[in-house]
């Protein structure tokens, strides 16, 4: 099922065109990140979608419901965690919680229920200015699930956390979307797109230049896999029965090694190894090389993703 | 309403929490309600200057000048007066600091008045106190311009051919003179005591200080982010403006009442009747808020807003006389004064305690609060704009 339906969006500041025709669905229980360098347009569009930003052009359906600025029908289905740590730094935690509950006429039992699933339950009496970097982004996070969303939209949840708030946050993301939740997320942090994200668009200049899951952008872009592989023995024998491999593409010797373009790296390891040694040769040593969403990024706005 | 009232409620609770703000609402202003009292309110109303007469002429005029002119104003409380029988005692008692001024009123006074010929009262004052010596020449100045007036009063009449006894029309012209200092001290009475006037003062100034906090809040929520979470919650942007108007109007309602209770205990400021000040109040913290709104929809950020919002408090403070009475300066001071609220708060408590009604002031303030509060709203639109 379709929770967040996009289509055609657009605006513009004075003579700049911050987005342009984009366009995307999520579906329930999916992870969708957003990527693009600074400027490209994320947060505009992501300002959109929530409701805070009007829109020139094109259409936001969450769950059926059409969004606009001033729809509160449609912004009682959405989560929003902003890029920003979105607190009031002389309220505790638990009345962060509890006023943000109130405008979303959220249930009291939330609060603790939210505080118990981002790990603040025993400092939520303390002011949120003395929570670490790590425990503000945890709260910014809670504020957004208080009302169980069916559409959570976080803005660079995890950016400046230290690693422990970055996995917890994640983990949290990871079992809100298999509880059905649809997730859009944005981050600077490549890796964390391809362990969370179902599926990514990548947006640039305010254009959405690419959209699919990992291995179907590294395949657009005519990229694979490849294993490399250190063998003593016979050489020739080693390439031909790894050649043979099913998932195998292309095999080229090099020294006393060889280069395989296979279509999953991991999966195809084990099958070619198999071969090599049933051809008689030692494997020495493996290593394979995935094409990455950065080199898929880099490909395709010509800048790296912390840009 | 409900939403507004949360977003009101949330701001007061993080308000409360926040020292400075007690600070700025209450303590400063207190304090230098107090030590303005304490200084300057000593030359206003709390000093007495002692004077002595020397009567050696013992005639009507000098029984007028002692008994009516100088009578009235020691009944006022400012000065005392005391007879002394010569003219070398009145002068060792200034000269000993023991007297503030003497009136020396010579032999034959009465006589050359009533003659046309020339007279005078001599004022012999203390060095060190120019004030009350000021005082001193001020009355007895104002009494022979009255007996010059009268004077030439009566020789008009006796010249143009009316049958009337000339002793008579003196005497009935000495008998009118008191009358002036009625007069005066009716309108003593339309003035806010010392105390008050500047318990009052610093209470409309510090005001606009107060009520800053609600209206500027929008740009501090837009700075770390939580309008944006604000804006993405089901709640209308009118509900976000009402909330940080109400919470503006209601710290100002807070602090201005703390500070008329506190000084009401602490400095023995009268501000009258409960129900009058109240309007005043209700109305001033209204055109405060205004004012203030205007201003901070007008800034870019919260300190810019903050910045304005001083200058603007400062200079209205002082045009609408909460530092000194503008009155006394004049020209375009005086006349640029109404274009600040506080000349208004000033005025109402004022023409409470001289028994008129606060009403003039409060619908001045009113007007001001409309009319600011309009522009403050279409301004802050672009802040919540979409």
């Amino acid at each position: 099922m379709t929770v967040l339906s996009c289509s055609g969006l657009r605006r513009r500041f004075g003579d700049v065109l911050a987005v342009d025709d984009v366009s995307f669905t999520i579906g329930e229980g999916e992870t969708y990140g957003l990527l693009g360098p600074n400027g490209a347009g994320k947060t505009t569009t992501i300002s959109m979608i929530t409701g805070v930003l009007e829109r020139d052009a094109g259409e936001v359906v969450v769950a059926g419901v059409p969004m606009s600025t001033r729809t509160v029908a449609a912004k009682r289905l959405v989560g929003y965690v902003p890029q920003e740590l979105a607190l009031y730094p002389d309220l505790t935690g638990r009345e962060n919680l509890r006023f943000f509950a109130s405008l979303h006429g959220a249930a009291r039992s939330r609060v603790e229920h939210v505080l118990g699933v981002v790990g603040l339950a025993d400092r939520a009496d303390d002011l949120a200015r003395e929570y670490s970097g790590g425990m503000k982004r945890r709260l910014n996070v809670a504020i957004g699930l208080l009302h169980e969303p069916k559409l959570l939209v976080l803005d660079e949840p995890t950016a400046g956390v230290d690693p422990q708030s970055r996995n917890q946050i994640i983990e949290n993301v990871r079992t809100l979307a298999a509880g059905g939740m649809a997730v859009l997320y944005t981050t600077h942090y490549m890796e964390e797109a391809e362990r969370l994200c179902d599926r990514v668009g990548v947006i640039d200049s305010g254009r959405l230049v690419a959209e699919g899951t990992r291995r179907e952008l590294v395949e657009r872009l005519g990229e694979r896999d490849r294993i490399s592989l250190q063998l003593e023995g016979d050489l020739a024998r080693a390439a031909a029965v790894a050649g043979a491999v099913p998932s195998v593409h292309g095999v080229s010797a090099h020294g006393h090694g060889l280069e395989l373009v296979v279509d999953d790296a991991r999966e195809a390891l084990p099958a070619v190894l198999s071969a090599i040694s049933t051809g008689g040769a030692v494997v020495r040593a493996a290593e394979f090389d995935e094409p990455n969403l950065e080199t898929v990024f880099l490909h395709l706005t010509g800048k790296a993703l912390r840009e | 309403m409900r939403h507004a009232l949360l977003i009101a409620g949330r701001d007061l609770r993080e308000r409360a929490r926040d020292r400075t703000a007690y600070l700025l609402a209450v303590v400063l202003p207190l304090g230098l309600a107090g030590i303005f009292s304490l200084v300057l309110g000593n030359l206003a109303d709390g000093e007495v200057f002692h004077y002595v007469v020397a009567d050696s002429d013992r005639g009507e005029i000098a029984r007028t000048f002692t008994g009516d002119v100088l009578g009235q104003a020691a009944s006022s409380g400012a000065i005392e007066v005391r007879s002394v029988s010569s003219e070398q005692e009145a002068r060792a008692l200034v000269d000993d600091g023991a007297a503030t001024a003497a009136f020396l009123l010579p032999a034959g006074l009465t006589q050359d008045v009533l003659a046309g010929r020339a007279a005078r009262i001599e004022v012999v004052g203390d060095v060190d106190a120019p004030t009350g010596t000021q005082v001193a020449r001020s009355l007895a100045g104002s009494y022979a311009d009255r007996l010059a007036a009268v004077r030439v009063a009566v020789a008009a009449t006796v010249h143009s051919g009316v049958t009337t006894d000339p002793s008579l029309l003196s005497v009935e012209a000495a008998a009118a003179l008191p009358q002036t200092a009625v007069a005066t001290d009716t309108t003593a009475r339309r003035e806010l005591d010392a105390k008050t006037r500047y318990a009052a003062g610093m209470a409309v100034f510090f005001l606009f200080f107060a009520v800053q906090s609600g209206v500027t809040g929008l740009l501090d929520e837009r700075r770390t982010g939580t309008l944006a979470r604000l804006l993405a919650a089901p709640v209308r942007r009118s509900s976000i403006l009402a909330g940080k108007i109400l919470t503006s109007v209601a710290v100002g309602l807070v602090s201005t009442t703390l500070l008329i209770f506190a000084t009401s205990l602490l400095m023995g400021a009268h501000w009258g009747n409960p129900a009058g000040v109240a309007l005043l109040v209700v109305t001033g913290v209204l055109a405060a808020t205004g004012v203030m709104a205007v201003v901070a929809a007008s800034a870019r950020t919260a300190e810019q807003a903050s910045g304005w919002q001083a200058i603007t408090a400062i200079v209205l403070g002082a045009l609408g006389g909460a530092f000194f009475p503008v009155a006394q300066a004049g020209g375009l001071l005086e006349q640029l004064s109404p274009i600040a609220p506080h000349h208004w708060f000033l005025r109402g408590l004022a023409d409470l305690a001289g028994g008129g009604s606060v009403l003039p002031a409060a619908a001045a303030m009113t007007a001001f609060a409309v009319v600011t509060g309009s522009i403050a709203l279409v301004l802050f639109r672009k802040v919540v704009r979409p």
